[in-house]
């Protein structure tokens, strides 16, 4: 395995754990019960590694391979898309760990959580086809 | 260089819906572990029954999309001599199908048993969590596997 192999890996990995993170706050989404907001750590923890992970190693793939530019427009799309799915995965999750406290879910959370999906769904679609590569 | 790199526009859409399957299958087990390892608390059942529909409705039509595209993009690559990467793959997926029918009852039962008789199953619960922490440790190989693509 080379450094590219490495990279992609743990890029895709990172891409799963933000998936994951979608996937459980659409569990804590559609099921408003003070037991199973007990699942919001576990989607903070996926979204923060998701987001980071994602970021981190696909700069350092872009800047890695010949064939790709951090200036692509693919990649600036990319990063765009990361900034928006951040802002509003940041917010949502605050609103949930705040609703631990309080006992029972956020409100108004349903726009953030489709701008968030969105975004990722956005992305993962950025990623495979990479659009002018 | 990688495959990844000169795959045909062609392959796009079956891989989206592979990679896509693959992720909502992962989140989708992850937030089933996480539930019921948590539901073995006194106020659990909530998490138990929404462990259950996770798998359902989340894991269980997550594996078909990952399976079909899978299909479909092994149907337009058609790579010779099956490397071992597409077995490891298919044995991660043919496993986990197995192992996820079988979670998938353990956890039935567990939210049978709470309705029927509003006892708690750690067993049941426990066995079906340890079930799906193999399942994902096989999943990640497979990510391994079908990122670097060993010989």
């Amino acid at each position: 395995m080379d450094l590219y192999d490495w990279l992609l890996f743990l890029h895709v990995l990172a891409g799963f754990a933000i998936v994951g993170a979608v996937v459980v706050f659409a569990v804590l989404l559609v099921a408003p019960d003070p037991a199973v907001l007990r699942l919001t750590p576990l989607a903070r923890r996926l979204w923060d590694t998701g987001g980071g992970g994602t970021i981190l190693f696909g700069v350092w793939l872009a800047l890695n391979r010949p064939e790709y530019e951090i200036w692509d427009g693919w990649v600036i799309a990319a990063l765009v898309l990361w900034v928006i799915a951040a802002a509003a995965g940041a917010r949502f999750g605050m609103g949930y760990s705040s609703a631990i406290e309080v006992g029972r879910p956020p409100e108004r959370s349903l726009a953030l959580y489709g701008a968030m999906t969105l975004a990722v769904s956005l992305l993962l679609i950025d990623m495979i086809f990479k659009p002018g590569a | 260089m990688s495959v990844a790199v000169i795959r045909p526009d062609g392959w796009d859409l079956a891989l989206l819906v592979h990679v896509g399957g693959a992720m909502v299958l992962v989140g989708s087990l992850a937030a089933v572990m996480t539930s019921l390892v948590l539901s073995r608390r006194d106020d659990g059942a909530a998490l138990t029954r929404i462990g259950f529909r996770t798998l359902l409705f989340g894991a269980l039509p997550a594996f078909v999309l990952m399976r079909a595209g899978a299909e479909w993009i092994n149907s337009k690559e058609d790579v010779p001599d099956d490397p071992s990467w597409i077995g490891v793959g298919y044995s991660a997926s043919d496993g986990g199908l197995v192992l996820l029918i079988v979670v998938t009852v353990l956890a039935g039962l567990a939210v049978r048993r709470l309705r029927r008789e509003g006892g708690r199953s750690p067993g049941l619960v426990t066995a079906a969590s340890v079930l799906i922490a193999l399942t994902i440790a096989g999943y990640a190989l497979a990510i391994w596997a079908m990122t670097t693509k060993p010989d």
